[in-house]
């Protein structure tokens, strides 16, 4: 029953089979990241010292825009979307993703997307520069002629998004094996479900604000355009009804991934499962309505302001259960410390620490000391490197030999690990201090006073990337020379994307497979 | 991989440990929020540290208890796994008290919020208005208006390897004055793009943004000197658009806007005066280094795509009133702005004339400062 594919360059041009598909993903995933990465170290290049000394700040504006907007859209979301594409089908026992052929046609629309918005640097008037957050009039009367393009770029990622999450429900939903019920079905599962229902929520909104931006800048109309009756604060409320999301689009996977790997390494069922679901729709929901913390200082009424920062403060709730959920996990376990559980511990502390950032910065009153300054850039960067970035490793890591039939260098990985996470933390714990001290982000050039603080963030940012180019050599050298794997691979793995062989067979599940009728899903047992 | 970690904690404590004794000893690595100089000010510190030291509280239990179990329960230290995975009662106990802490926290919160909105009852009202990228403020009901950029001093820091001030960036040529002891609100907005006016040690930020008047309050006791900068990015310098607010006396506040008021009736009288080529065109040097290099770049080949060259530039070297008219009225839609308001007549008729004869355009002609007058006078 081998059904091979098809070689040379067409079987990657035309494959419908999820695994290429999500091979695919994670490898242009990891382009962008470099890609993304670079432009951050132009950034902290910069910022190494007082004065401009390496780029002119128009250029340092468009390096900070091109490394969001790439980071986002092109290194974390198609990351996820990539493990959905391997993991999914293998944990519910599906043949294939539900809709093979608009998932070839979601990918691959999506490099296109890519070189259109990278090219703009090359552009007359250069890349668009005024911040992933894009906020009118800057984005619009005042912005580089680039910008039609990235508004076509935004609209061909966003196309891609929208086709695979609703390739991710219809397989969810549709094609789970006999017995796999929806609360059997492993977290990643769950959270990648509710992740796609927020993507096809949101980003038709993101669609709307580009062309609204479209619309003002070539068709003459006022959007956003006070002079002719618009309304600049408008831009934002639909902006961050897409974008605080989105910033959950970016972290609810990683949840899953988080609760696969804690249990096996601990050797321990995942504490809570039914309370870990409820408390990702929880947040899920939560996550429409407190878009305008984002905007504390835009001068909403005393009213408003207050239910926003109320609900914001909620969000603490849910997200504290899951934290407390995975600590009871370790709890009473017997753990060990393979590389993908050093990722997994580090993103629990590391995101509990954005964690508490965040509630400090949905206190509206001292959010107007926050706002806009390196204290917000510390924040976000401790939820999304570890919480998006280390989760994503650590999947990599834990499924690699799943995929490739090897097993990475431990020591090589532990190695990495090491050294990313000192380098993140050496990057951006001391931003914390810098911006209480009253530094505003995305300014190229500053004050003495935080200089030492800039410095050490700078040292440790060349750190943080150096430490993935090991990660890059560790994941070529599996593929090439790595030892053999087992199935199962790990002594407590769980699930059934171990029950097959690795490398898992091209075509995985030629009769549907086997669910264990009681709480397989839960137990980790030894195989 | 146990003696790894705590090799790696005693390292990183003692790192920490000698970078907060250096700290203490050079007076640098600031660490914390500016208590400030207001009630307000006070108040939101008072609020963040409050916050952060619950976040520490439950920061070293769920640590605690993760690091007990990191260290204590290993599979290299014998320990077998147990199989609990469902308890209610501990569920909704860690649902209900984070709930609870979030009431405590919320009660402060409000107050301060609210405090903060009170902009009633003010002694003194200043309109804020942002523009790429400087400030105007103009005291509204006192007659007295004016613009504050980037200082010469900071501005010539920038490049190359030159020592920074202590106020590098953070220094104005015109800083907004205001009385001790008075309630002062200020109106915020923006004639382009948005801005964001923020001054730490009073606790104001307030977006300034166009189409929109935002209002802000203060109330110094003692006279002061109290630096910010823009805190939203509003393009190329937005790096370069320092705040500086100066709270003095009110006998010797009276006093400058006294000043004010004069030094107004001599940009009039100087309008009259009539200057020679050679003096409209230093003159004419010095305000386009300072007002309009940041743009068009100080040898007038402009940025391509971004912003027009003046050299050989069709304004520039076309009829006399449209190059006058693009500098009074700016081109709306662009980052070109109406200068009427920010140059005095002396200095658009120098920079014109400048902006003509300068960069290869030698168009010969100039300009006096009475045609500037006339000029707008019959718009």
């Amino acid at each position: 029953m081998a059904h091979g594919p098809a070689p040379g360059f067409s079987r990657w041009l035309y494959t419908t089979n999820h695994k290429d598909i999500g091979s695919m993903y994670l490898w242009f995933s990891f382009a962008m990241f470099f890609i993304g990465g670079m432009f951050a170290l132009v950034i902290r290049a910069e910022l190494f010292q007082p004065g401009l000394q390496i780029v002119e700040p128009n250029f340092f504006n468009q390096m900070t825009t091109l490394h969001g907007l790439i980071m986002v859209f092109g290194a974390v979301m198609p990351a996820f979307v990539g493990l959905a594409n391997w993991m999914i089908p293998m944990m519910i026992g599906a043949p294939d993703m539900a809709l093979p052929r608009m998932n070839n046609w979601s990918f691959w629309i999506l490099p296109f997307a890519f070189a259109m918005l990278i090219s703009t640097l090359f552009m007359e008037g250069g890349a668009p520069n005024f911040g992933w957050t894009f906020y009118a009039p800057l984005s619009t009367t005042y912005a580089p002629a680039s910008v039609t393009f990235f508004i076509f770029a935004i609209h061909i990622m966003g196309a891609s998004s929208i086709m695979g999450a609703i390739n991710i429900i219809a397989t969810i939903l549709n094609m789970r094996a006999q017995g796999m019920t929806m609360m059997k079905m492993p977290l990643f599962v769950w959270t990648w479900l509710i992740t796609a229902y927020l993507l096809i929520a949101v980003m038709p909104v993101l669609a709307g604000v580009v062309t609204m931006m479209l619309m003002d800048i070539h068709f003459d109309t006022s959007f956003f355009d006070a002079a002719g009756g618009g309304d600049p604060v408008l831009f934002q409320h639909v902006f961050w009804f897409f974008g605080h999301p989105e910033v959950y689009i970016m972290i609810l996977p990683a949840f899953g991934i988080v609760s696969a790997i804690i249990p096996t390494f601990a050797r321990k069922p995942l504490f809570g499962y039914s309370s870990m679901v409820y408390a990702t729709a929880s947040i899920a929901f939560l996550s429409f309505i407190v878009w305008a913390h984002h905007m504390f200082t835009v001068g909403m009424p005393l009213f408003g302001e207050m239910v926003f920062m109320y609900a914001t403060m909620l969000i603490a709730v849910p997200t504290g259960v899951k934290v407390f959920n995975w600590v009871t996990t370790m709890f009473r376990g017997s753990m060990t410390f393979e590389t993908p559980m050093l990722f997994a511990i580090a993103f629990v502390i590391l995101f509990t620490i954005g964690g508490f950032s965040g509630l400090m910065l949905a206190m509206a009153p001292a959010d107007f000391q926050y706002h806009d300054t390196y204290f917000v850039v510390a924040h976000f960067h401790y939820v999304l490197v570890p919480g998006a970035i280390f989760s994503i490793t650590a999947a990599v890591y834990y499924w690699l030999p799943k995929w490739t039939g090897h097993m990475y260098d431990e020591l090589m990985g532990k190695v990495h690990f090491w050294i990313a996470f000192i380098g993140l933390n050496v990057t951006f714990f001391p931003m914390h201090f810098s911006g209480l001290a009253g530094m505003p982000r995305r300014i190229p050039d500053y004050n003495p006073l935080w200089a030492d603080w800039n410095m050490i963030s700078s040292v440790g940012a060349f750190l943080f990337g150096a430490a993935q180019v090991l990660f890059l050599y560790n994941v070529i050298k599996t593929i090439v020379v790595g030892r053999k794997a087992t199935s199962e691979v790990w002594e407590a793995s769980h699930g059934l994307e171990w029950t097959v062989p690795s490398p898992a067979p091209y075509h995985t599940f030629t009769r549907p497979p086997d669910v264990p009728d009681d709480d397989a899903h839960l137990v980790a047992g030894t195989p | 991989m146990l003696k790894l970690s705590s090799r790696w904690f005693a390292w990183t404590s003692s790192v920490v440990l000698a970078v907060a004794s250096y700290g203490v000893a050079a007076g640098e690595w600031p660490l914390n929020m500016t208590k400030g100089v207001t009630d307000v000010s006070h108040n939101v510190y008072g609020l963040h540290m409050t916050i952060l030291f619950w976040c520490i509280g439950i920061g070293v239990v769920v640590f605690g208890v993760m690091f007990y179990s990191m260290a204590m329960h290993r599979k290299s230290m014998g320990a077998k796994a147990a199989n609990f995975h469902e308890s209610t009662t501990l569920e909704i106990i860690w649902t209900a008290i984070p709930l609870l802490i979030l009431i405590f926290m919320a009660v402060p919160a409000t107050s301060t919020l609210k405090q903060l909105y009170d902009t009633e009852d003010a002694d003194l009202d200043i309109l804020v208005t942002g523009y790429q990228w400087k400030w105007k403020y103009e005291y509204l009901g006192e007659e007295v208006s004016f613009y504050s950029n980037l200082s010469d001093a900071s501005r010539n820091q920038i490049y190359g390897p030159k020592e920074k001030s202590t106020d590098y960036l953070r220094d104005v040529d015109n800083p907004l004055i205001i009385p001790v002891g008075k309630k002062v609100r200020f109106l915020v907005t923006a004639a382009d793009v948005i801005h964001s006016w923020w001054v730490p040690q009073l606790a104001v930020k307030r977006d300034a943004i166009p189409g929109y008047i935002n209002e802000s309050w203060t109330f110094v006791e003692e006279p002061g000197v109290f630096r910010g900068q823009c805190a939203e990015l509003c393009g190329k310098d937005h790096g370069f658009m320092p705040i500086v607010v100066k709270a003095v006396p009110q006998a010797e506040f009276d006093a400058w806007l006294g000043e004010q008021r004069l030094a107004a009736l001599a940009v009039a009288e100087a309008a009259k005066q009539h200057l020679s080529f050679d003096e409209l065109y230093s003159q004419g040097e010095s305000v386009y280094n300072a007002r309009c290099a940041a743009c068009h770049q100080p040898n007038g080949a402009g940025v391509p795509g971004v912003f027009p060259a003046i050299a050989g530039s069709k304004v520039a070297t076309g009829v006399l009133e449209t190059h006058l008219a693009t500098i009074i009225h700016g081109v709306p839609g662009t980052a070109m702005q109406a200068f009427a308001d920010q140059l005095t007549p002396v200095e658009i008729a120098a920079v014109i004339t400048y902006q003509r004869n300068a960069f290869g355009n030698n168009m010969g002609d100039s300009l006096q400062p009475i045609d500037v007058v006339n000029f707008t006078q019959n718009q």
